[in-house]
């Protein structure tokens, strides 16, 4: 593993990701909000649009490099970048370097932003230190995390978003057995193999069902759009919620002081 | 074996539409994969890990003096009174096998577990010529008894549920009627004895060629791979050229992380190693013992980018962890090897063009890779043969379409937001049910809901509040 430099001090370039910009805005200003909140001076490159993954992730690699190329461009001048997605996130630091890797012209630049992508819980915990946000929710209310496959198994995310939102006043945490297990997004395979997707998203919302939590967090919101579309088409209310939704409530709900 | 891999879609629908299928392997993989965990786990997760390290490295090492393990291994062999025979394909290798069998006039054959010759299609070759075939496997006698393939490459009748197992034995070999495990067991095991002792030779796989020894290594749990290697005359065995490594040492390590990952055991009941033939003086075992080493399609994926798919010791702990299996079952794959590294392999030893849907049937969740006991990256495997598959124009002609229609947008942030406010304008009009091939969404989900206005709007919103401010 490539010792990755220190992010403090420095400023953020948020990469919002293409669904947080089109579906889930809200999720963009919580990141930003919490960010700000740590003292963090937050930019936001209006080049950027997507990084590709879509077209990576079914085999169109030519498609996906016209896209990264985008995204390189955009954040060319990017000391740090920090996504609310652990999936994006693996993307530009595990795959951007195999994608660029015969083409001298984007290989250097590929391999920097991977060095200095972060995801948005890993940042604040790892990249900054920061393990108390110092916030409060109005109301108590119980969690238990999705853990985003991504994120888990290619970033080895885990403890992050559970630490912050822990030790938010009001929130009490839960484990569940179905943490890791996968909601059978998949990106195309979705839509590509849906009958077996389908079976898989019904396995996690049965398990969602006998959860007796408020919310199930996660990190990235296409998980939450899998599992709370399943939830509606099921006529149950959409109670996935993104990490950042959590930590910005309790954040604007903060004593002031703190 | 016929390969239907390109159907994977239909039948992962029947499938996911068999009750008793999905009862049966949802029980099985649920339970391989605790076992698994605690097995591969029982002295500390450090341990673990380690034993996987050492192991990923020992395969590796061997995979890289494939070639010079190979050439010791035959000659180490040949020392020890095994004769070796080289195949290049499936076919070679049911011939060299009948040839044997004519050459020591034998009839009556029993086999134990063996991939291997699911690939090349022994059983049929072998009955084809007039001989008696019997699988002496629990499993792999109980899927012969049906008429059907293995679903599962430690646990053949993984989808099956101990009901339909109980009416199997009982129509096809006139079990008593019972409904106890192992009544049903012992009833299997005073069938196939008789059969063991009466038999001309004998045909089993083989986990590992140790190189340095010329011994051939075996695990299994019912005694019945001892059997079938010392009861008959004559020994065959089928391995393919990948199998070798090259040390006692490395062999020991193995063995201890395959039955961990397979069956949640630290050893498994027997583990047995053949150094030859019968000596003189020696009470029993075979006068004859052949090692036949298939290539079948292995050198090519050798000398390509998904060389680490041959460090595979068979354990199935991809399967037992993989999300898509669990929900479908190993049939669905359409070939011998199901789950995971079935969707990597069958591409790679049976063509693209013959498994095209078998990349995409995972949503790259990683499971496959954390659970590995030799660490290998099938989820960078997976994503490289979609490449490879779109390459040589197997994508789909929609998606194709689609997807450079999308790269065009996402290039340029200007259409990338028009093509946002566009969405977004007619998000009230989104239709329940999806056209073309997206219907696949709303099928199990809601149809995704445009924001009226989008993140980077919001941000140029408040940017330019801020700036007015003194």
């Amino acid at each position: 593993m490539v010792e990755r430099p220190s992010p403090r001090g420095k400023r953020v370039s948020l990469f919002v990701t293409c669904m947080v910009d089109m579906l889930y805005p809200d999720t963009g200003l919580s990141v930003v909000d919490v960010l700000t909140h740590l003292g963090v001076e937050v930019d936001f490159p209006l080049g950027q649009t997507c990084c590709g993954q879509p077209a990576f992730n079914a085999g169109y690699w030519p498609e996906a490099r016209q896209v990264a190329i985008q995204f390189l461009k955009a954040f060319k001048e990017a000391e740090v970048i920090v996504a609310p997605s652990g999936s994006c996130a693996a993307m530009v630091r595990h795959e951007f370097p195999r994608l660029f890797a015969d083409d001298p012209a984007w290989r250097g630049e590929a391999e920097r932003v991977a060095a200095i992508t972060w995801e948005f819980s890993e940042f604040i915990v790892e990249g900054l230190g920061v393990t108390d946000l110092h916030g409060r929710l109005p109301t108590p209310h119980t969690f238990a995390f999705h853990d985003s496959c991504h994120g888990l198994r290619l970033l080895g995310l885990k403890e992050a978003g559970r630490i912050l939102v822990g030790n938010l006043q009001n929130a009490t945490l839960v484990d569940w057995a179905d943490s890791e297990n996968c909601c059978g997004f998949g990106g195309l395979f979705s839509v590509k193999m849906a009958d077996v997707s389908g079976a898989m998203l019904g396995k996690k919302l049965d398990r969602i069902a006998q959860s007796e939590v408020d919310a199930i967090l996660t990190g990235d919101v296409s998980c939450l759009t899998h599992m709370n579309g399943g939830l509606e088409k099921q006529g149950q209310a959409a109670r996935v919620r993104h990490i950042a939704d959590v930590l910005a409530e309790g954040v604007r709900h903060a004593e002031p002081g703190q | 074996m016929q390969n239907r891999a390109n159907n994977f879609i239909p039948m992962a629908q029947v499938a996911l539409n068999d009750a008793d299928l999905q009862t049966a392997v949802s029980f099985g993989t649920q339970a391989g994969f605790n076992k698994r965990q605690a097995a591969m786990f029982a002295d500390g997760e450090a341990h673990g890990q380690a034993m996987r390290q050492q192991a990923a490295a020992i395969r590796r090492r061997a995979l890289n003096n494939l070639p010079e393990l190979l050439e010791q291994a035959e000659a180490n062999m040949q020392a020890n009174g095994i004769q070796v025979l080289w195949a290049v394909d499936g076919e070679e290798a049911n011939r060299h096998a009948l040839e044997i069998a004519r050459r020591h006039a034998a009839q009556s054959v029993v086999k134990s577990k063996s991939m291997v010759t699911e690939e090349t299609g022994l059983n049929h070759a072998l009955e084809a010529a007039g001989l008696d075939v019997l699988e002496t496997d629990l499993g792999e006698y109980i899927v012969q008894l049906g008429e059907e393939t293995p679903s599962h490459i430690v646990v053949p009748i993984l989808h099956k549920t101990k009901e339909s197992i109980r009416d199997l034995l009982i129509e096809k070999a006139h079990m008593p009627p019972t409904d106890d495990p192992e009544t049903m067991a012992r009833f299997a095991r005073e069938t196939l004895r008789p059969r063991f002792l009466a038999a001309d030779m004998g045909i089993s796989g083989g986990n590992f060629i140790i190189a340095e020894t010329g011994s051939l290594a075996l695990v299994s749990n019912e005694g019945n791979a001892r059997l079938v290697t010392s009861l008959p005359r004559v020994h065959v065995a089928f391995v393919g050229i990948e199998k070798v490594v090259a040390t006692v040492e490395d062999y020991a390590t193995l063995t201890q992380v395959l039955p961990r990952s397979a069956t949640g055991q630290a050893l498994t009941v027997y583990t047995h190693l053949v150094n030859g033939p019968r000596q003189p003086g020696e009470a029993d075992g075979p006068e004859h013992v052949y090692v036949i080493l298939l290539d079948n399609g292995r050198s090519a994926i050798y000398n390509s980018d998904y060389c680490e798919a041959l460090a595979c010791i068979r354990c199935g702990a991809c399967l037992n962890g993989c999300p898509v299996y669990q929900a479908t079952g190993g049939h669905a794959y359409g070939w011998v090897y199901p789950g995971p590294i079935g969707a990597v392999v069958t591409p790679l030893l049976t063509g693209l063009e013959n498994a095209t849907p078998l990349p995409y049937a995972s949503t790259l969740c990683g499971m496959c890779k954390e659970v590995c006991p030799v660490d290998i990256d099938i989820p960078r495997m997976l994503l490289d043969l979609r490449r490879d598959l779109v390459a040589q124009g197997h994508g789909g002609a929609v998606w194709g379409v689609g997807m450079k229609a999308w790269a065009w947008g996402a290039k340029s942030p200007t259409r990338f937001g028009l093509g946002g406010r566009v969405a977004a304008s007619g998000r009230r009009f989104m239709p329940q049910r999806l056209p073309g091939p997206l219907n696949g969404w709303t099928d199990y989900r809601r149809t995704p809901q445009f924001a009226a206005k989008s993140f980077r709007q919001l941000w140029q919103e408040r940017k330019g509040a801020d700036d007015e401010q003194p």
